[in-house]
């Protein structure tokens, strides 16, 4: 039997970040993992993370699993992969799978970061190959370059599934459909309406009846619920499709604790049953702490600094540092988790209907219902301004934590001010000098630059533009509005692609002035098979 | 199907092709790679059939947690085809029930 001053349970972002904090101040420090690699679901994210600079935010979250990695080898980090913990016990002792043997081990003192699994629904037909997870579908795309099908139907709109349907966008599936059994888009905005701009349609207060095929998915039925969760009758919808995604939420994977004896709660809030634990994540069996997802869900970026806070608490407790360094140094981390945890998505407002901002203005009742922000909606936020010359146009309507765009700008005409969760202003000085940083800074990829050529007769739209193959200058295409239906024929009139956009390229279409509040999206006239 | 290029991933990592059998017969896929990524690839969806409904099953949540896609791979039942590397010459099987079929 070996032993450790420190065994952490999941090598995932939680898990990484407490071990080097825990090293850091001398510990030693094992890391066992069921997993092949390291970074548990880090390593599947390709979007920009949200929230500010001290949150790593705008940098993809493969990235951010890169630094940690290296960070932890830095810190003399031990990591056992392949090795799943099967058992905690009393006393901190553990028993590992690994390689068809059981291996013991003692740690005085124990964090455990699992993370979460996979909710599932059931429908009629739900075993069928091709019916998969959101997870397995980011799995294939992102970790081993395969594409899980051609026509994808994702059932979940909230943030994990808007952000995979734009993911399978981006791998070169069609997305027929976004389905949620709720009326209302359940994840941002912003992520909404960059699926619904590409032409992916919303079917909120709907669901799947059956999913049918020979030996596969070929054909999926969805139709309206209402209020009480009965079927509408005579609006059914079937789709052609190869696989059927599920989103349908996270459970804490808690059972080790359980298993411990930590006192456990049942906290829908929290996404099912988390062992109750204090300000530094210890849980009411002395010397065993958690962190992440397994304590309620959430998603990566306050899993890393929740890791961080559960890795000084373990050093206090072992007495490597005193109560005051605890208490002065977990500080500055949950000043920036209290951060992460503002806004109309936060903790706090889960489950309730948030009809106006923390500024008064009204939440965009379409980008609810439909996922995009209806044209006469548009004009009510204020990073949205009818300006001489080229400027910012900001989309970002919700009270997200959120703020890498104010930092882009060299010349401070976007504003968000202290309060991380405001909305973007744009200032009436028309300083812009067109150098796109903010359009390939934000996030959700909700700010345009748009110029108007009044004497010329057409409008420069410049847009986030993250899709393969890239349109040259000249090539003709069809420019969609928010809701993905094709409104006018546009031309391209410049594609820039540099490194500090990090392959976010930006794409500048000329179009009528008339559609210059209303083309969002290009699309080749040519579909590319 | 492989994504020949992706646009935030770029061309994936080189890897070397290697043979293997499917129900016996010869195909492709990448050293190391899960199998049932080249399985996947190569537009094999089943993996296995249930014992009692002959029901079929394949991938589910590709990370090793709910067995949908076990198969038996060079004799083995029961082996987690998404989270088991694929290697030179490898026997994989559809199973039925908890056997290859006879």
């Amino acid at each position: 039997m070996k032993r450790y001053d420190l065994i952490v349970v999941g090598a995932g972002p939680a898990g990484l970040s407490a071990s080097i904090e825990a090293a850091k101040r001398g510990l030693s420090v094992i890391v066992f993992d069921e997993n092949a690699k390291p970074g548990g679901q880090l390593f599947k994210q390709i979007h920009k993370f949200f929230g500010s600079k001290e949150h790593k935010a705008k940098i993809r979250g493969f990235k951010i699993g890169e630094e940690l990695l290296a960070e932890a080898t830095k810190a003399g980090v031990e990591v056992m992969l392949n090795a799943a913990v099967a058992g905690l016990y009393l006393d901190k002792e553990i028993t590992i799978q690994k390689d068809g043997e059981i291996l013991h081990y003692k740690g005085d003192s124990i964090i455990v970061a699992t993370g979460a699994s996979e909710n599932m629904v059931t429908f009629d037909g739900w075993t069928l190959p091709g019916v998969i997870g959101a997870g397995a579908a980011q799995t294939m795309m992102n970790l081993h370059h395969v594409k899980p099908g051609n026509k994808v139907l994702m059932l979940g709109s909230g943030n994990v599934g808007l952000v995979v349907s734009y993911q399978l966008l981006q791998a070169g599936c069609e997305v027929v459909a976004i389905v949620d059994a709720l009326p209302r888009v359940g994840g941002y905005g912003v992520h909404a309406a960059k699926v619904a701009r590409c032409g992916v349609p919303f079917y909120l207060s709907h669901t799947i009846v059956k999913a049918q095929g020979d030996g596969c998915v070929q054909k999926v039925s969805i139709q309206e619920v209402n209020a009480s969760w009965n079927y509408v009758e005579g609006t059914k919808k079937e789709f052609e499709v190869d696989t059927i995604c599920l989103a349908v939420g996270l459970s804490p994977m808690s059972q080790l604790l359980k298993m411990a004896g930590a006192d456990m709660e049942e906290n829908p809030a929290k996404g099912g049953t988390v062992p109750i634990c204090d300000e530094f994540g210890e849980t009411s069996i002395k010397g065993i702490f958690v962190a992440g997802d397994v304590s309620g869900i959430e998603e990566a970026s306050s899993a890393m600094i929740e890791g961080r806070i559960s890795g000084i608490a373990a050093a206090q407790y072992l007495g490597y540092i005193s109560k005051e360094e605890l208490t002065e140094q977990a500080k500055e981390q949950e000043k920036a988790l209290q951060t992460l945890r503002q806004g109309m998505f936060g903790p706090q407002n889960r489950g309730k209907a948030i009809t106006n901002t923390e500024e008064g203005y009204a939440i965009s009742e379409s980008l609810l219902n439909r996922g995009y922000i209806a044209e006469e909606e548009i004009t009510r936020y204020p990073g949205v301004k009818k300006l001489k010359g080229i400027h910012p146009v900001i989309e970002c309507s919700q009270n997200i934590p959120c703020n890498p765009c104010q930092d882009s700008c060299p010349k401070k005409i976007i504003q968000i001010g202290e309060k991380i969760t405001s909305l973007p202003v744009v200032t009436e000085e028309t300083a812009c000098i067109g150098c796109g940083m903010c359009v390939a800074s934000c996030s959700g990829q909700s700010i345009f630059l748009l110029d108007e050529k009044e004497a010329e007769g057409y409008t420069l739209i410049t847009m986030p533009y993250e899709f393969l193959p890239l349109p040259e200058k000249g090539t003709k295409g069809i420019a969609l509005d928010r809701s993905g239906k094709e409104v006018c024929t546009a031309v391209v009139e410049n594609i820039k692609t540099v490194a500090a956009y990090d392959h976010t390229n930006l794409l500048t279409i000329q179009v009528p002035n008339e559609m210059g509040m209303k083309a969002r999206f290009f699309k080749w006239k040519q579909e590319v098979v | 199907m492989r994504i020949e290029e992706h646009p935030i991933l770029g061309k994936a990592e080189e890897k070397r092709v290697i043979e293997f059998y499917y129900d016996g017969n010869k195909m492709t896929g990448f050293e190391g790679e899960p199998i049932a990524m080249a399985l996947e690839a190569a537009g094999v969806k089943i993996h296995r059939y249930t014992k009692k409904h002959h029901e079929p099953r394949g991938v589910f949540c590709a990370i090793g947690r709910c067995s949908d896609c076990v198969m038996v791979v060079d004799g083995k039942p029961n082996v987690r085809t998404c989270v088991t590397p694929l290697s030179e010459g490898m026997q994989v099987q559809t199973q039925y029930g908890v056997s290859a079929q006879e």
